[in-house]
């Protein structure tokens, strides 16, 4: 059962309708990326919203993901379409791999196990000839295709296959959240002993988290490769793009379905408008900016915008009860 | 070859071990993630290689100065920025961290250039000690041997002294610690500004013989997480051990395998060893 299907729907309809309206390259540009990192941040809030348990190795499916299809696009001329479900299974088999090991540790050391895995994958990958190592993939250009997934002349098929994308996941993870898996996770997260005690299988439930936050992972992974056209291990695989999914969540409201779309909705525009204005400089000041807005954020709206969207509400619910009592 | 190897290695070991100290110190005590670690690390190298280009102070004789500009900024980064997020959950620590160490970066990419410095001419540079065929250079022995006098500094500062013993009281439960008069602000503040001192002493001694760049603290902070929780965290002596396993790892797998694979071999002895010891060889 999903609750507030109604919003749902209407929000991506919204999404679906703007780029329609505005009509400038450099707005579906930051659409497209928007909506892929909003995906990623979905997935991540299954493992570290619902079942608490953070991990900063995101960026290691999101890489198989786009190097699943891309090989198989590159090498074999197999659609990305294909090669999108490949890295998916690719990456829930990693997932599968590595949770039984590492669930096995609470908090920080679990933290920094999913980073030494993510570090290990990228290391794997700068020397491993058949995925071309350290010099990355350039995809062949075809001609504009759904089949290989490929558009030059415009960028909407992008911005819609990334939306559809986004939509089952948003629908899954609100599906999730209201499911007994969701309340499971919750109860993980909010205490692990108890969870344990009252008969959940931790491992097992972590472990499906772990697996279906992998695959949605991947599937971005794929969509962002065939957008970029380009794959390198040192932009895929690098802490910074696991932290910049952790970054989004939090700063819109991590346990919450909205909360990565909206941090996307901040934190992508902002870094693509202060990278486009001052980036040219080629001496950081964009990152410069970047960096002290993320800690101006993190000082004064600890819970994120959904936790101030919230606050507003209670007042405003206050201040309307307030009013009631005062007529009667 | 291999005994020259595994020299190497605890040489590094030690180097990573200080690192490390400072950063178990902030996890340990007050449960902050710092990302921001390496970047601290970063300034202290640059702090060293300005005074030497502009005063031509020696990076040796500079390791007091820079220990010190780094505790200040230390306490400064405490005051401004983790004293507001130490009470939300631990990600918006994070957060924090994670933005002050953009910031950081980019500033010196954008006051220094990205540009690779090195100091040439330093007191220790291009000196070797010859043992039978064992070749040691002298910047990295006198890294080493400063990196263990510095260590040995901060658990003798833990063990002996009142502030240190407010410090661990704190680490414990910062509520009882309160009651019992500690002034935890000032406990927290101090503990950042040391942890900042560690890298500066560490920065300085690298400085000789490692090339100084905005990026140059990443990858060591990396490696300082790795560390940290691998001797469990908080514990000074755990960092210290798991700086020299990670040293030892990282140069003998580096011989063995090739040097590609020496992080990858790095991060695989921790999944391995946390896999024996979940909570780090040293922690409880």
């Amino acid at each position: 059962m999903v609750k507030n299907k109604k919003t749902l729907i209407i929000l991506i309809a919204v999404i679906g309708i703007l780029p329609l309206i505005i009509r400038s390259d450099s707005f579906h540009n930051i659409l497209v990326l928007l909506i892929i990192y909003a995906t990623l941040g979905e997935a991540w809030n299954i493992v570290t919203g619902f079942a608490g348990q953070i991990s900063f190795g995101h960026a290691a499916f999101f890489g198989i993901g786009a190097y699943a299809s891309s090989v198989l696009f590159y090498k074999f001329d197999i659609s990305p379409w294909i090669g999108m479900l490949v890295g998916g299974i690719l990456a829930a088999l990693v997932a599968l791999i590595i949770s039984y090991p590492t669930f096995r540790l609470k908090g920080s050391y679990f933290a920094i196990a999913t980073l030494a895995v993510a570090e290990i994958i990228k290391q794997l990958f700068v020397s491993w000839d058949f995925v071309e190592g350290a010099t990355g993939i350039s995809l062949p250009i075809v001609n504009d295709s759904w089949l290989c997934m490929e558009f030059h002349s415009t960028k909407l098929p992008y911005i819609y296959i990334a939306l559809g994308l986004f939509a089952i996941v948003i629908f899954l993870c609100s599906y999730i959240e209201n499911s007994k898996m969701g309340f499971y996770l919750k109860a993980i997260r909010e205490s692990h002993e108890v969870a344990e005690s009252i008969g959940i299988n931790t491992t097992n439930y972590k472990t499906a988290a772990m697996v279906i936050s992998a695959f949605i992972s991947a599937l971005a992974g794929s969509i962002y490769a065939q957008y970029v056209l380009y794959i390198d291990p040192f932009m895929l695989f690098t802490l910074d793009i696991s932290i910049k999914i952790v970054l989004l969540t939090v700063l819109g409201g991590i346990g919450n379905v909205y909360g990565p779309l909206i941090g996307a909705s901040i934190l992508i525009p902002l870094s693509e408008i202060t990278r486009v204005k001052l980036g040219g400089t080629g001496r950081g000041i964009d990152l410069m900016i970047f960096g002290l807005l993320v800690i101006v954020v993190a000082c004064y709206q600890p819970k994120g915008i959904i936790g101030l969207v919230d606050k507003l509400q209670r007042k405003a619910k206050k201040a309307g009860e307030g009013k009631v009592e005062a007529d009667s | 070859m291999l005994g020259q190897i595994i020299i190497n290695g605890i040489l590094m070991g030690f180097i990573y071990a200080l690192v490390a100290v400072g950063l178990t110190l902030t996890w340990g005590v007050m449960d902050i993630t710092n990302f921001a670690h390496g970047e601290l690390l970063m300034l202290g190298m640059y702090s060293s290689f300005w005074m030497f280009q502009l005063y031509s102070v020696d990076p040796l004789l500079s390791i007091p100065i820079s220990a010190a500009i780094l505790f200040i900024l230390g306490v400064i980064v405490y005051k401004l920025i983790i004293k507001k997020v130490l009470g939300g959950n631990g990600l918006t620590a994070l957060l924090a961290t994670f933005g002050l160490s953009m910031f950081l970066k980019n500033l010196a990419q954008f006051l220094w250039t990205p540009n690779y410095r090195y100091i040439n001419g330093a007191m220790v540079t291009d000196n070797k000690i010859v043992i039978g065929n064992i070749i040691l250079g002298m910047p990295q022995v006198v890294a080493a041997i400063g990196s263990i006098i510095m260590t040995l500094v901060v658990i003798r500062f833990m063990n002996n002294t009142k502030t240190g013993k407010a410090i661990q009281a704190t680490a414990l439960n910062r509520s009882t610690a309160s009651l019992m008069g500690i002034d935890t602000d000032k406990i927290y503040a101090i503990t950042f500004g040391l942890s900042g001192a560690c890298v500066g002493v560490a920065g300085a001694l690298m400085s000789s013989f490692f090339p100084i760049y905005p990026q140059s603290g990443s990858l060591y902070s990396i490696i300082a997480f790795v560390i940290v929780a691998l001797g469990g965290f908080g514990n000074i002596k755990g960092a210290l051990f798991a700086g020299l396993i990670i040293g030892l790892t990282e140069a003998i797998g580096g011989y063995f395998l090739g040097t590609q694979f020496k992080y990858a071999i790095v991060f695989l002895i921790y999944l391995i060893v946390i896999q024996v010891r979940p909570k780090g060889l040293f922690g409880w």
